[in-house]
């Protein structure tokens, strides 16, 4: 189980114009990994982690879900979306529906689940969140950090295989980022599939059981967190590094 | 908000009828008002001119705003789909050409072409100028539309879509209520326009608002009190339709702020 392939990339390639963001890139993600991808400002993560759901069209390569290859235009796109959710830096949560309707519009719309289903569940997600009664409340009345909470609530709530995170603290209050790395802990304690764009370093030294280094659209070096921190190899990394620790 | 739009309506009439002191010429001022109302409005049933042109007007600008909005809609989402995806381009340089010839045209041209040559064998004039006002505000409407969609979030658009929403679900799930909302003031100015604009129908016969007025002006030779009469009733339909529409907006305003 904990070894079997969910995510196979390979040479993936994605430009905008004449700049190229993702140059080749090839890579294996497991089921039960954690994986947090890091690298300088503008070294392709997100543009990574987007290409991989396909909201950025990649230019070129190939995305393997489970098997189905999610850049043939004959895959239908929406329905490989609902086993890999995504969690925004800016957390998009929807602000004309209160937090249960934000959690509950999915699952009734896409997944064609009742409406009592679909409520317990965001009841039970929102409690083990610790913002249940936050239910009817609109998203605008909530911190940052409750809001990105909920965020992960709501991919929760879609029964995902795996969970995007893209920098998913970067737009928080520093004093809310804890609440939010807490609950990504335990979702990887849980056996979550994850791939996180973060700087959290701590954070990847505790729950990542791989890393990736990116740079200049390419994998500059790949290893456990152990790897990274202890012993890097590539020059750029340990500059990286040495800048952020 | 409400007192307050009553209240200047109220201060506009009174500002209006200050010229009739000009007939407050000796002790007569009450009889010849009197004598004047009751020329232009009672005698020979004259009143119903107004009352079945503001029927006329209402019924025109109704239908054209039901056309004006549908056909609207649907060129602001064609032409948003096209800035997002680059599809759709066939149907979105024929929606620009559109929104050319109308928007680059004076409206009352427009009527006259849909009058006289384009329906030149029906004699169904009202239906003629639904038409004419519903393309014509369509144009409008479209572009107004259109400002609202792109000012959703485009995180909006990515949160739908990675939550396994179609293009099309999305759309019309969070980002057209969004969008509906943020443009609301500008779509209630615009029917406002449409509706002032509908007193040219007179240009192609049609018995409006404007016309029944005029109408009695030329049986009475009195133009004061028609054509106060029907600039009036327009100014009181105007005042309560934007009364609604600040009451839409609030109703819609339900993000919990």
């Amino acid at each position: 189980m904990a070894n079997d392939v969910m995510i196979r990339v390979e040479d993936l390639k994605k430009s905008f114009g004449k700049l190229v963001v993702l140059d080749g890139i090839t890579t294996e993600i497991r089921r039960g990994e954690v994986l947090v991808l890091i690298g300088p400002s503008g070294c392709g993560k997100s543009t990574f982690l987007r290409c991989l759901n396909m909201l950025e069209t990649p230019s070129g390569g190939h995305v393997y879900l489970d098997g189905v290859d999610l850049t043939s235009p004959k895959t239908n796109i929406n329905h490989e979306r609902q086993k890999m959710m995504m969690v925004f830096q800016h957390f998009n949560l929807f602000p004309n529906l209160t937090i249960m309707e934000n959690l509950t519009v999915a699952p009734i719309k896409v997944l064609k689940r009742t409406k009592q289903e679909a409520d317990k569940k965001a009841q039970e997600l929102l409690e083990r969140v610790g913002l249940a009664d936050k239910a009817n409340s609109y998203p605008q009345q909530l911190s940052g950090g409750q809001k990105q909470r909920v965020a992960i609530c709501r991919a929760l709530a879609m029964d995902p295989e795996v969970i995007l995170f893209d920098e998913p603290t970067s737009a928080l209050d520093p004093e809310m980022v804890g609440e939010v790395l807490d609950v990504m802990k335990e979702l990887a304690q849980s056996g979550m599939t994850m791939i996180c764009v973060t700087h959290e370093m701590g954070f990847a030294r505790e729950v990542a059981n791989r890393m990736i280094f990116l740079d200049e659209g390419k994998i500059a070096e790949d290893g456990t967190p152990e790897e990274i921190f202890g012993s890097p190899k590539n020059e750029r990394l340990k500059a990286f590094l040495s800048k952020i620790l | 908000m409400k007192k307050k739009q009553f209240c200047a309506a109220a201060a506009a009439a009174a500002l209006m009828l200050c010229p009739l002191i000009a007939f407050a010429d000796g002790g007569g001022f009450v009889e010849t008002i009197k004598g004047k109302f009751i020329s232009n409005f009672i005698t020979d049933n004259r009143w119903t001119y107004l009352l079945n042109g503001l029927g006329t007007t209402i019924m025109i600008t109704f239908f054209a705003v039901i056309i004006g909005l549908v056909l609207g809609f649907l060129i602001a989402i064609i032409r948003s789909t096209h800035d997002k995806t680059g599809k759709c381009v066939l149907l979105n340089t024929i929606c620009r050409a559109y929104l050319t010839v109308i928007r680059g045209t004076p409206s009352m041209v427009q009527l006259l072409i849909m009058y006289y040559v384009i329906f030149a064998s029906t004699n169904h004039k009202v239906m003629v100028a639904i038409i004419a006002f519903g393309l014509n505000s369509a144009a409008y409407i479209a572009e107004i539309v259109r400002s609202g969609i792109m000012s959703v979030d485009e995180g909006q658009f990515e949160a739908g879509r990675s939550l396994g929403f179609t293009y099309a679900q999305t759309m019309t799930n969070f980002i057209l209520p969004q969008a509906f909302k943020n443009v609301l003031p500008a779509l209630g100015n615009e029917f406002i326009v449409l509706l002032k604009e509908t007193s040219i129908s007179g240009y192609i016969g049609i018995m409006d608002l404007t016309r029944g007025g005029d109408f009695i002006r030329s049986r009475t030779y009195d133009a004061f009190m028609p054509l106060i009469a029907v600039a009036l009733v327009y100014l009181i339909i105007v005042v309560f339709l934007s009364m609604m529409v600040t009451k839409l907006e609030r109703r819609l305003k339900n993000d919990g702020k």
